[in-house]
């Protein structure tokens, strides 16, 4: 058989479109599709072979496809398995024409090989055409039931495909479950590993909008599967092991013997040569311990070896990823890894980016014992020709001096940088002598001497003549020249571009008019002068420092991206393509809907980090509710009780009357909200309807979500809350049983004092399709409070208002 | 979890491309490529193997002269992907006896082959190549490696090569040879890198070796095979270990600082003899890797003299010693110096009597190469 002729091996762009070939294979393919003769599988090989080719390289071959379905016709394994892979390419693009196709798919779905039925499925379900998922279940329901396990694998992501094309379709077939048992029954590890992957990710999008769902997701997370999974786990080829581990990672166990079960039994993975299983292992010991702090720090010991091993052993691309997750835990516990620094000296060949973590590094682990080293080793980097990596090693020397640790020695070697005649390295050790010096003021006398031998006409860096004019007005009596290398600056001043060292020049020149007034009183005067004409805006930048918490994140997201980017994931990924369980892991907790609050949270207020759950407070204030169930509340119970009767309950109840109840202020209120003038309000306007709250009113946090994002603002209001109330309001869990007992009901809560917010929602007994939504934010150290309304029926939203501002009003009074 | 999987050329062209999630725009290779070609960000001049643009994430792996790309939109292990970019070029190689742009672009539909069996939906599948023998069935067209040009001798220090090419690996392992009958054949390479920093005194500053023991095996029936090392082997220093039970080693012994196996590899009798049993699966795979700072004699010692001769001019006398018998001779060693970058012209002079020696000037890295063919 001949490969593909010489001529189709690099399309050259004077063909872009290749039409002309198109078209020629169209009429050859036609020819051989009814074709018997002896060969023509052979001739459909080579024509395939080109078609698919040319679908590489980008030429739109779509043209070809009912040609290509009528070529199907074949036993040869081959020619269907392109077939297949053209067909899965272009079957969006020409949902009509794919419906050609359903019949021999369907028909190939029944084979009697197994691996023509799993690549048929394969194919089947990789159509992704929304109006032909009715031809997917059938196949699929059986695919699942196979016999043989590879059909039963490309069923189980077959199920997943169809959840993505149409996720009721695969609902309502009930695949999610029949995945859930053959993830606890099959004796194939792959499909196990299959059904666990669909399930993570169907689960966790359903999550969003059932409650069923985000069960079934925890449910993953429970010891009964965790446990099952780990006794089956060498069963699991690498990959699966990963994505075990990855899953055990999430995992909270319920003691101590627990964790070193878990521990003992992945131990050996340790010795693994896959970093990815290793890293995944290590994620799972490192988040298991994090609160014995001891069995903590043996862990770091004991993964030390173990990545350095594989750091040096795989390719430069998988060193990296190892060293961004080794960079991380140096980062952590330095002390732990400052007998290892000189795993982290460079090599000459080696990139960049690997260089840079390592320098990181070097001056993380610095300590009294090894200064000496390590700067007697970054000080060879600073002579290297990788003028990026040059300035970094200058860099690192610095921030190990302003560490402390045996300055003597390193100011020497800083002040020999001064004097290499390299400009960038000039530079740099310019800004951080600057720096040193701010921090160690008795080293001016050796520092300034070297400096003042630097020509300011050398230095260009803005960042580096800045620091050289910080230190000539700052040290301008120890330098003779000092009033005179200023005046030639200020002379240049319109040549000078950055803002920066315009500023610096001001600044410098006035310190030094102060010291020495007769020499530089003309050279402040055409600075003042020259400044005053500037129309330069400084502008301030605000250093961005890591801080802790994000760091923490980092940490959570271990053996991700997040570690290599060095951000958390939130600040490079879409919410729809967050992994599951992302959100669980921010609150520790392992609630039901934390995902759709937080992203509600991110929406309202996008750098509102510390937003709690609702859910678990919520459960528990559901508790001690009159019947004590919150699903299946009788009808005849409080379920539609009017929120005044419920609380002031030692009143007589007046709830059967349509009687407004309010009192004359609080219409006053709405009047005035409406805008309506107070004197003719009170007889005038209607009584706002009377509004009965469904003291039982549950709602899934995706709902919220997407009714917060859909509905305008019905109202917003400030008020006040009663100074009793604000010195209530500790904990957002007080509020919370309060409101709950006036039927509005809490869904996410967050902050801490003095400011506090909270999600919550109420619905209308009557209307079960009214829901009232509210976003609240009080500063219990003004009592103020800050409230937005939202509701499905905007007719009630000012009764609901009334409601809720008395409710809150009682908030702290006996 | 990843949604594309491209082979690219040095040059950009697609030579290989599968979409298998849907959810990352079509353009991916071009922005990728154009990204890598004139990355500039961060001082750095070369691009990271993890970059994002525009919430898709780009892996990358370089292999033969190829670039192998993963993209994901998701947070997922860096590891596990370039991990997965590295294995599906070993499993194509193993298949296709020699990888590069020309083998790939004669057999791009038995690769495509392979990567629907490797990866479902993003899913990895297998990477193991003997499981995939038994879905995979186009055959390859192999390509000639006997006239190849060498990879260079520094190839060995790249990544993913670790090895020296020799023709007697570069076959199929699912391609007949001519004639129809297999040869019963194993290889087993040792590659250590090893890294030594001297001080311009001669004094060894750091020293280390990395090293990989691999396999690539050809027996039919998958039999046992054990593997036998040096009985003194220790692993772990300082006490720290559990193996460290014999603290006054012998001069034979070797102190490994760490090391880890394939998973195909059974320790069971290794604590007891240092032997490792293992059926080894099919095609190329490194069944152990160690890393040593225990001291040693470094087999090259290079010594480098510099003066300057003048104003625009400076001599530099390069000494390399062979500190190994005389029995024993190294092949293909590379001598390369990086050089300042205002270097304009290089002249060599090489000792008289020299044969297989090549020096060159790289203008466009400033590097100066010098290579003996043997030493």
């Amino acid at each position: 058989m001949a490969p593909p002729a010489q001529s189709y091996k690099s399309p050259s762009p004077s063909q872009p479109s290749g039409k002309g070939e198109v078209s020629d294979l169209k009429l050859q393919l036609r020819q051989l599709a009814g074709s018997r003769a002896p060969g023509t599988d052979d001739s459909k090989r080579d024509l395939f072979k080109k078609v698919i080719s040319y679908m590489t390289v980008g030429i739109d071959v779509s043209s070809l496809f009912s040609e290509m379905v009528m070529c199907s016709a074949t036993s040869d394994i081959v020619l269907k398995k392109m077939c297949y892979l053209y067909v899965g390419n272009y079957a969006k693009g020409n949902p009509d024409l794919a419906l050609l196709t359903i019949n021999f798919l369907q028909k190939d779905c029944r084979d009697e090989d197994p691996m023509i039925r799993g690549l048929a499925l394969r194919s089947l379900c990789s159509l992704r055409v929304a109006n032909l998922v009715e031809y997917l279940v059938g196949p699929l329901g059986l695919g699942l039931k196979d016999s043989n396990g590879y059909v039963r694998m490309v069923a189980a992501i077959g199920a997943l495909k169809l959840y993505h094309i149409s996720a009721a379709t695969c609902v309502d077939a009930d695949f999610p479950s029949m995945l859930k048992s053959l993830m606890l029954h099959d004796s194939d590890s792959q499909v196990v590993a299959n059904c666990l992957s669909a399930l993570q990710e169907i689960w966790s999008l359903e999550a969003s909008s059932s409650e069923e769902a985000s069960k079934e997701r925890e449910a993953l997370l429970s010891k009964p599967v965790i446990y099952y999974l780990l006794n089956r786990f060498k069963d699991f080829n690498e990959w699966a092991q990963c994505l075990v581990l990855d899953l055990v990672s999430k995992y909270v166990p319920s003691d101590s013997n627990d964790i070193f079960d878990i521990m003992n039994l992945l131990e050996d993975r340790l010795q693994h040569a896959n970093g990815a299983v290793v890293l995944a292992t290590v994620k799972v010991f490192l988040h298991m311990t994090l609160s014995m702090t001891d069995v903590h720090q043996q862990v770091y010991e004991r993964i030390k070896a173990p990545l350095l091993t594989l750091v040096s052993s795989g390719s430069q691309e998988q060193s990296y990823a190892l060293l961004s997750h080794l960079h991380l835990l140096v980062m952590r516990a330095p002390m732990l890894f400052s007998s290892d620094y000189k795993h982290f000296y460079c090599q000459y060949n080696e990139p960049s980016y690997v260089k840079k973590l390592k320098l990181d590094m070097l001056t993380a682990v610095a300590n009294e014992n090894n200064t000496y080293e390590i700067v007697t080793e970054l000080c060879e980097y600073v002579a290297n020709v990788d003028v990026a990596i040059a300035r970094e090693s200058v860099r690192a020397v610095g921030k190990i001096a302003l560490q402390q640790y045996d300055v003597n020695a390193i100011v020497d070697r800083l002040l020999q940088f001064l004097e290499m005649e390299k400009g960038y390295v000039t530079a740099e050790a310019l800004v951080l002598v600057k720096d040193l010096l701010r921090k160690y003021p008795q080293w001016s006398q050796d520092c300034i001497a070297v400096v003042g031998n630097i020509s300011s006409r050398n230095v260009q860096e803005p960042k580096a003549k800045a620091a050289l004019i910080w230190m000539l007005g700052e040290y301008c009596q120890d330098m003779a020249d000092a009033p005179y290398v200023l005046e030639n600056l200020i002379e240049n001043w319109d040549d000078e571009h950055s803002a920066e060292v315009r500023l610096h020049l001001l600044t410098a020149v006035l310190k030094c008019f102060l010291k020495r007034p007769p020499e530089t009183q003309k050279a402040l005067g055409a600075a003042l002068a020259a400044g005053l004409s500037d129309s330069h805006q400084a502008v301030s930048v605000f250093t961005d420092t890591q801080n802790s918490e994000i760091k923490d994140r980092i940490f959570d997201e271990f053996n991700s991206l997040s570690v290599v980017y060095q951000k958390p994931s939130y600040m490079f990924t879409d919410k729809e393509h967050r992994g599951p369980f992302e959100f669980s892991e921010e609150t520790g907790g392992l609630s039901v809907g934390v995902e759709s609050v937080e992203n509600i949270a991110q929406r309202v207020d996008a750098n509102d980090n510390d937003l709690l759950l609702g859910t678990s407070e919520e459960e528990e204030i559901r508790g001690p509710s009159p019947d004590g169930s919150a699903y299946s509340a009788p009808a005849y119970d409080a379920a539609s009780i009017s929120l005044t009767s419920s609380h002031t309950q030692s009143e007589p109840v007046i709830s059967n009357s349509s009687l407004p109840t309010y009192s004359a202020q609080t219409s006053l209120a709405i009047d005035d909200l409406l805008g309506l003038s107070l004197s003719s309000s009170t007889t005038s306007v209607p009584s706002p309807p009377f509004l009965k709250l469904n003291a039982k009113a549950v709602i899934d946090p995706g709902t919220f979500q997407r009714k917060w994002g859909q509905l305008p603002i019905a109202l917003t209001q400030e008020c006040s809350i009663s100074p009793q109330g604000a010195a209530a309001l500790t904990s957002p869990q007080v509020l919370l049983r309060h409101m709950q007992g006036q039927s509005i009901h809490c869904i996410a809560s967050g902050g801490q004092a003095p400011n506090f917010k909270f999600f919550f929602f109420a619905q209308n007994a009557e209307a079960s399709a009214s829901f009232f939504l509210v976003e609240c934010i009080i500063n219990t150290s003004s009592s103020k409070v800050q409230i937005k309304v939202k509701a499905d029926d905007q007719s009630t939203s000012d009764a609901f208002w009334n409601l809720f501002q008395s409710a809150l009003s009682r908030f702290g009074s006996p | 979890m990843i949604s594309q999987f491209f082979v690219l050329s040095l040059r950009g062209d697609n030579i290989v491309f599968r979409d298998y999630r849907g959810d990352v725009p079509k353009g991916s290779a071009e922005i990728f490529f154009r990204k890598v070609k004139f990355w500039k960000e961060d001082e750095e001049e070369e691009a990271p193997p993890v970059f994002n643009v525009d919430g898709v994430n780009y892996f990358h792996v370089k292999v033969a002269g190829l670039l192998f790309v993963a993209t994901t939109r998701v947070n997922s292990s860096p590891s596990l992907v370039l991990e997965l970019l590295q294995r599906i070029a070993r499993v194509i190689k193993d298949y296709l006896g020699v990888l590069n742009e020309d083998s790939l672009r004669k057999n791009f539909v038995l690769v495509y082959e392979l990567l629907d069996e490797v990866i479902d939906f993003g899913y990895v599948q297998t990477t193991s190549t003997e499981l995939l023998k038994s879905y995979v069935f186009n055959e390859p067209i192999v390509v000639d490696a006997a006239r190849l040009p060498p990879l260079g001798p520094a190839g060995m220090f790249m990544q993913g090569t670790k090895r020296m090419p020799a023709t007697a690996v570069t076959k199929s392992v699912v391609a007949n040879e001519p004639g129809g009958r297999r040869r019963e054949e194993i290889f087993v390479d040792i590659i250590e890198k090893i890294s030594v920093t001297f001080s311009s005194s001669g004094y060894i500053l750091t020293s280390e070796i990395d090293g990989t023991i691999q396999m690539k095996s050809y027996l039919s029936g998958n039999p046992e095979i054990r593997l036998a090392l040096n009985e003194e082997l220790n692993i772990g220093r300082g006490g720290r270990s559990i193996y460290d039970y014999s603290s006054s080693a012998g001069a034979g012994a070797v102190i490994l600082d760490d090391c880890n196996f394939h998973e195909s590899v059974h320790l069971d009798s290794f604590d007891v003899d240092r032997t490792l049993s293992l059926v080894p699966p099919d095609g190329e795979f490194p069944v152990m890797n160690y890393r040593m700072t225990q001291e040693f004699k470094p087999p090259f010692i290079i010594t480098a003299v510099i003066e300057e001769a003048g104003a625009f001019k400076a001599e530099v006398i390069l000494k390399v010693r062979a500190d190994f018998s005389s029995n024993i001779t190294a092949n293909t060693v590379a001598i390369r110096m990086p050089l300042p970058k205002y270097t304009t012209r290089v002249s060599f002079e090489q000792e008289p009597g020299a044969v297989g020696q090549t020096t060159d000037f790289k203008e466009a890295n400033k590097k100066l190469e010098w290579n003996l063919r043997k030493a």
